[in-house]
């Protein structure tokens, strides 16, 4: 109610101050204008050429056949079965991850969210598979946890097995038998506490009042949940599935570390380098782009509705 | 809302005695969920860290051996004793492009972020939203002409394209952090400049700075660490001069025979930098992974 309150009474005043200094205008401006120069230069400009490239043939290992391709490259794209069957694993790959990773993370920011000793070091132990090096936790899973003969995995089996006398503990060979499973656990473990964290700043931005008021009225710890916290971490949710979608489908470094994208893991960016890298199939992999830009359009749609929902209510709450 | 409010604070004393009597046992238990999971999400960490301290022969034993002495060969290894194959060129250059790109980010984003917040240009929102829907695209599909690009203008392999390349990356995660920590600050200070006849540069430099400095210090943590993370394009436009520590790391591990401390070291080793300033940065990381949306 401030908010239309307090734009009724600055518009005016603004409309006359704009109207009387076009210059000024500038001037604030100025301050903006390097960054988005910069900006445009340097992310909009590819996209462009990119979509150019997409509607010519041009193969680096064939370079005197270069030339206009019409929809070829799309027709490709859209027919090719190894590249549908990237699209599903993209889709399955992602939302697989976010949606473990939000249940976790939920999970973890609830319990987190009550007193108890060392809540410090448990925040700290969660927070730190989020800062290892994706490239580097890939390595480690690959090789210090999914190894048959010496990951830890196996090796806690033998122990176990060990521990109680028996013998010949089976050995799973975990990337050959599940490789998107594998794929899927190292990004779990690397994306809940993202999660954790953006839904644990929700917890804490409930009204305590209300909490309160529900708790004289006697309200059960489930009502509560369900008709309280649960209503007001709708839009965290949203917030930590639509970032945490736009970097996961975006994922190179797992794929391409645990599992070379064989087995049936490579996603669309896998696939795009590919084209490009190993095929060099210039129009081909600029098609492949301009098919997962047009897919991401539609999640950043939906992104930015959420951050702009929380973003006009923060501004709203100044 | 409001009636709950006024109501509230004759209730607030009956509610803080009955709770302390329940709470204590379901913290308990909550308590002790959260170690566990704490501890189950914090063993890949222990156990590379561990590991990187063993020797080749006690990494690759079945069962292992949690308690086996302690060494540094896998440092030693990963620092180029055995294969002669130094790190640091690798760490350097990941270290300039974080660093410089972040710098560069900083210098962009803080101009950017005051005409967006102190005094905003018209239609400021669209301009935070143009700078959002940059982030969401996602980079691989710009590879191509990026990768063409370097190659006619003879910057393939060199370390300054990825300065260029990170800026651009960071940029608007920058502009949104800096802008949420910019409007905090009170107009009335800025006023009271602008009457005294401070220019912008100096209201930049004596007021804004001072109070934005730990929103300033957190951008440049979480610019430095997505920089430093950065994989795809260090991959693709560097070879053996530019290359930076992620593409190192992944190159280091086709060697025959037992390795597993050495690339528990390595991993430590570059994951090092990052997991220093993410616990630095630990109470703004959300505010910046959210891009100022959550705080």
């Amino acid at each position: 109610m401030t908010t239309t309150a307090a734009t009724s009474v600055n518009a005016p005043t603004s409309e006359v101050r704009i109207r009387h200094s076009q210059k000024g205008q500038w001037k604030r401006r100025a301050p903006l204008l390097p960054a988005l120069i910069f900006l445009i230069i340097v992310t909009q400009l590819p996209f462009v050429a990119t979509l150019v490239i997409s509607f010519m043939r041009w193969n680096a290992l064939d370079p005197n056949n270069k030339g206009f391709a019409g929809i070829d490259n799309y027709r490709t794209v859209f027919t090719d079965p190894t590249l549908r069957s990237s699209v599903i694993t993209t889709v399955v790959l992602t939302v697989t991850v976010v949606l473990v990773s939000l249940a976790i993370g939920f999970a973890v920011a609830l319990l987190l969210n009550q007193s108890f000793i060392g809540r410090g070091i448990v925040r700290t132990m969660m927070i730190a598979p989020f800062l290892i090096v994706p490239v580097a936790a890939a390595l480690l899973f690959k090789h210090g946890i999914y190894n048959p003969t010496y990951g830890l995995l196996n090796g806690s089996i033998t122990s176990l097995w060990d521990l109680f006398g028996a013998k010949n503990p089976p050995q799973p060979d975990w990337i050959g038998s599940h490789p998107k499973i594998m794929v899927e656990v190292e990004l779990i473990w690397q994306w809940t506490p993202f999660m954790m964290l953006i839904l644990l700043a929700g917890l804490q931005s409930r009204d305590g009042e209300i909490m309160e008021a529900a708790l004289v009225d006697g309200a059960n710890p489930w009502q509560m949940f369900r008709n309280i916290t649960l209503p007001h971490m709708r839009q965290y949710l949203e917030l930590g599935g639509l970032l945490g979608s736009i970097f996961i489908v975006q994922n190179f470094d797992s794929v391409f570390t645990i599992t070379s994208g064989g087995l049936g893991t490579a996603n669309l960016p896998y696939t795009i380098y590919q084209t490009f890298f190993s095929a060099h199939d210039y129009g081909l992999a600029s098609a492949q782009g301009v098919v997962v830009v047009a897919g991401s359009i539609v999640i950043a749609t939906f992104a930015l509705r959420v951050v702009s929902s929380l973003f006009v209510e923060e501004e709203a709450g100044r | 809302m409001t009636a709950s409010a006024t109501v509230a604070p004759s209730r607030t004393t009956t509610t803080r005695k009955r709770k302390s009597s329940g709470v204590r046992a379901s913290s308990l238990s909550a308590g002790l969920a959260s170690w566990l999971i704490g501890i189950i999400f914090f063993i890949p960490v222990a156990w590379m860290v561990l590991t990187s301290f063993h020797s080749e022969s006690d990494a690759g034993t079945n069962p292992p051996k949690f308690g086996a002495p302690l060494t540094l060969d896998g440092y030693r290894e990963f620092f180029g004793s055995g294969t002669g194959q130094s790190p640091w060129p690798a760490l350097i250059n990941s270290a300039t492009a974080s660093v410089v790109s972040t710098l560069l980010v900083l210098g962009l984003s803080i101009p950017a972020a005051y005409a967006l917040s102190i005094k905003p240009v018209r239609k400021w929102t669209d301009v935070m939203f143009f700078f959002l829907s940059t982030k969401l695209l996602p980079p691989v599909a710009g590879l191509l002409p990026l990768y063409l690009f370097a190659q006619n203008a003879g910057l393939l392999d060199n370390i300054w394209l990825l300065v260029v390349l990170y800026t651009s990356m960071n940029l608007p995660i920058a502009v949104w952090m800096m802008r949420s920590f910019l409007v905090e600050i009170p107009p009335a200070i800025l006023e009271a400049a602008a009457i005294d006849g401070a220019g912008l540069i100096n209201i930049m430099r004596k007021i804004i700075a001072p109070i934005a400095l730990p929103g300033i210090a957190a951008t440049a943590l979480i610019c430095f660490i997505f920089s430093w993370n950065e994989m795809l394009f260090a991959r693709v436009l560097t070879g053996v001069l530019a290359e930076t520590g992620p593409v190192f790391l992944t190159s280091f591990v086709t060697s025959q025979g037992l390795f597993l401390a050495k690339v528990c070291a390595a991993a430590t080793a570059v994951s090092l930098p990052v997991l220093i300033a993410g616990f630095a940065a630990q109470d703004k990381l959300v505010q910046g992974l959210s891009l100022g949306a959550v705080k």
